[in-house]
């Protein structure tokens, strides 16, 4: 599959947008700038990147608890991303769901899900809708390796399958949820696998290869538009970061990987391996990606100005939009 | 006695009925390992092992009905659900099961196990995860529900828990883990459905339990500087419901507020009021107030987090008003 300049480079800076925006939100949260339980996404920029490239803007995804990357993939502006998580009124949800709750609706993005595995079956029945309405718009639906042991990734996947829907699971495996490796409370090696139960098709995708992630998932949405059903993607790849900002404080001595582990997968960064590409392939050259950084970062700081400058809600605000 | 914290307190407890019966084991999501969420089950893996403090995947729904049926075969499970939040997802093996299954099989099976979980707000954790939900266990008959508030009352009513043969679901105030009290060196055990008269006073009754009970303590000792003399009592536990203590003050002071920290409507809060005009008509001064979370989801930004929650300045408020 030949992949256009264009894209390349779109997927390049969804890939800078999200390291540079989980860098300064670590950041944040360390020097107590920010509040509450943040969740990073550092390392795993492939997989939301190289996925959202395969969608148009009617298809929707459903997000996580570690859901920045998801949302700044499919197109939020950091401004308000960063405002939210400062809880001001000019967040995207005007300061009442932080840092585990920010989307834009308008972007397609049912949700980021602070309950573990809360997104597959609403994934699932966004998916019913586009079929019942006849839309030809596709789900993708964002879930970690710990979530594929919850009941409503079995449900989900058993239901898409029988009545043949529009839905892309796509596994983040980044090998732990929380404090706890993978393999220890999965009976598979390769969540992919869990698929053949349900009589769909499922990969194993190199998550920290964007070319790779998009061609997966390309043909994936292709099959759901067409009618085929549903697919599950696994994408295999690792957070540099903790599981949630400062989880040093509260970990002690504990350390559930090595050091070294965590240098391995940084050998595999995501970016740099696109950077290699772009060299290789004599599409790109260095310096259009040098532009992307920098516009980027640009737009980091403004963003982190706006939050900043930004008004707190009132406390009168606390009763609105309990109902429609 | 020693001053520990309430974590530690807990651990203790955990710890001396492992020790004291081989039929209690322990299993939940980052339990063994890591020393539990919270870190109240810090250390057991390496006292007693992998058989009994057991890692489980993330399956809430499973793990409690594995506790319930580990707890029909014989054993004293402990369930950890790393928060009431994901308890959620185990609400049918809960409901449907753990608090049935003694009533519905004409008293011949019993499920003795203890359900603990944190919950609370105050932490900047959003909607999902902020939640106080005694309220939907109080609702369902055949299952107990405690929440202690200081060090001491966890210790020795989680070991009661452990001890009898009903369902328990437990409820930690994630805001107490790190409260230090004193705790009796030797055994005790507190025994469920005894509330705790904290203060003794004759104006107003504040009734309360779990994290709240601090919030009561507070605006007591204000209402003091104001002259006004308030009685506390913590509840400990909603089921059992020891209502003759709570009447009893306030056939004493004819004024009573309670504070709670699930949402203000369909509260326990709700059932206290509703029993006290039961049995206590005549002796009321006034109705009796609730102080509790607004009814919205909990939002994430602070000043509005302080809006939606109970506060002592919210108890003097309506005691004030009241008096
Ligand atoms: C139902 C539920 N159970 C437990 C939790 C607590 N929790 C938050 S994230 C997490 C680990 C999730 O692992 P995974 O799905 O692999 O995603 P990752 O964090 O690795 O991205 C857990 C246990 C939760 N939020 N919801």
């Amino acid at each position: 599959m030949d992949i256009g300049k264009d894209l390349l480079l779109e997927m390049y800076r969804a890939m800078v947008r999200i390291r540079l925006f989980e860098g300064k939100v670590r950041d944040l949260a360390t020097a107590n700038e920010i509040p509450g339980f943040v969740h990073v996404s550092i390392g795993e920029e492939a997989s939301a990147a190289g996925v959202c490239a395969a969608l148009r803007k009617t298809d929707r995804i459903t997000s996580t608890h570690r859901g920045h990357g998801h949302l700044i993939a499919k197109g939020g502006r950091l401004a308000e991303m960063m405002a939210e998580i400062y809880g001001k009124r000019t967040g995207y949800c005007k300061g009442k769901g932080g840092s585990m709750h920010i989307v834009d609706f308008n972007l397609g993005i049912l949700g980021a899900n602070g309950i573990v595995g809360a997104g597959l079956p609403i994934a699932t029945g966004s998916a019913l809708a586009a079929v019942i309405a006849k839309r030809d718009d596709v789900t993708v639906c964002f879930f970690g390796d710990g979530a594929s042991n919850e009941g409503t990734f079995h449900e989900s996947l058993n239901l898409a399958a029988i009545w043949k829907l529009p839905v892309v699971y796509v596994c983040e495996n980044n090998g732990f949820g929380e404090f706890t490796p993978m393999q220890t409370v999965t009976s598979v090696k390769d969540i992919a696998v869990r698929a053949q139960a349900y009589g769909i098709p499922g990969y194993v995708v190199d998550g920290n290869d964007v070319l790779e992630v998009y061609r997966y998932a390309s043909e994936a949405v292709a099959r759901a538009r067409a009618g085929e059903g549903p697919t599950l993607l696994e994408c295999k790849t690792y957070r540099w970061e903790g599981h949630v900002v400062g989880e040093q404080a509260f970990l002690g001595s504990g350390a559930y990987r090595t050091e070294q582990e965590i240098n391995e997968w940084k050998a595999r960064c995501p970016l740099v391996r696109f950077q290699k590409f772009a060299a290789e392939s004599g599409k790109i050259d260095a310096a259009e990606l040098k532009r992307i950084e920098e516009e980027t970062a640009a737009e980091l700081d403004a963003a982190v100005k706006f939050a900043r400058e930004s008004p707190l809600p009132a406390p009168s605000e606390v009763a609105e939009d309990v109902y429609v | 006695m020693a001053q520990i914290t309430y974590r530690e307190a807990l651990n203790q407890a955990l710890r001396e009925e492992l020790e004291r019966d081989e039929r209690v084991f322990i299993m939940g999501e980052e339990v063994g390992y890591f020393g539990g969420a919270f870190k109240v089950t810090d250390g057991l893996l390496a006292i007693f092992g992998e058989k009994r403090v057991r890692d489980t995947p993330i399956s809430e729904l499973t793990i409690v009905g594995a506790g319930i049926g580990a707890a029909m075969g014989g054993l004293k499970p402990i369930v950890e659900l790393m928060t009431i939040n994901f308890g959620l997802l185990a609400m049918d093996q809960i409901v449907n099961n753990a608090a049935k299954i003694h009533y519905m099989f004409g008293g011949r099976a019993k499920v003795p196990l203890v359900i603990r979980a944190p919950q609370g707000g105050g932490h900047q954790l959003g909607a999902q995860h902020s939640q106080s939900l005694e309220a939907y266990f109080l609702h369902c008959p055949g299952i107990r529900v405690v929440l202690p508030a200081t060090p001491a009352d966890a210790k020795g009513l989680l070991k009661s828990c452990i001890r009898q043969d009903d369902p328990v679901i437990f409820l930690e105030h994630e805001s107490l883990y790190g409260v230090k009290g004193e705790v009796p060196e030797e055994e005790y055990l507190v025994p469920l459905g005894r509330a705790n008269v904290l203060r003794n006073g004759k104006d107003l009754t504040l009734i309360s339990y779990s994290k709240c009970v601090y919030d009561s303590l507070a605006a007591a000792d204000a209402l003091e500087n104001q002259g006004i003399d308030a009685e506390v009592i913590d509840l400990r536990s909603l089921n059992p419901l020891d209502m003759n203590t709570v009447l009893d003050s306030v056939r004493k002071t004819g004024k009573a507020i309670v504070i709670y920290e699930g949402w203000y409507t369909g509260g326990a809060g709700a059932e206290i009021v509703a029993r006290i005009q039961e049995a206590a008509f005549d002796h009321l001064d006034a109705p009796v107030e609730r102080v509790a979370t607004l009814d919205t989801p909990m939002p994430y930004n602070a000043k509005l987090e302080r809006a939606a929650l109970p506060s002592p300045a919210k108890i003097i408020q309506v005691a004030e008003h009241m008096l």
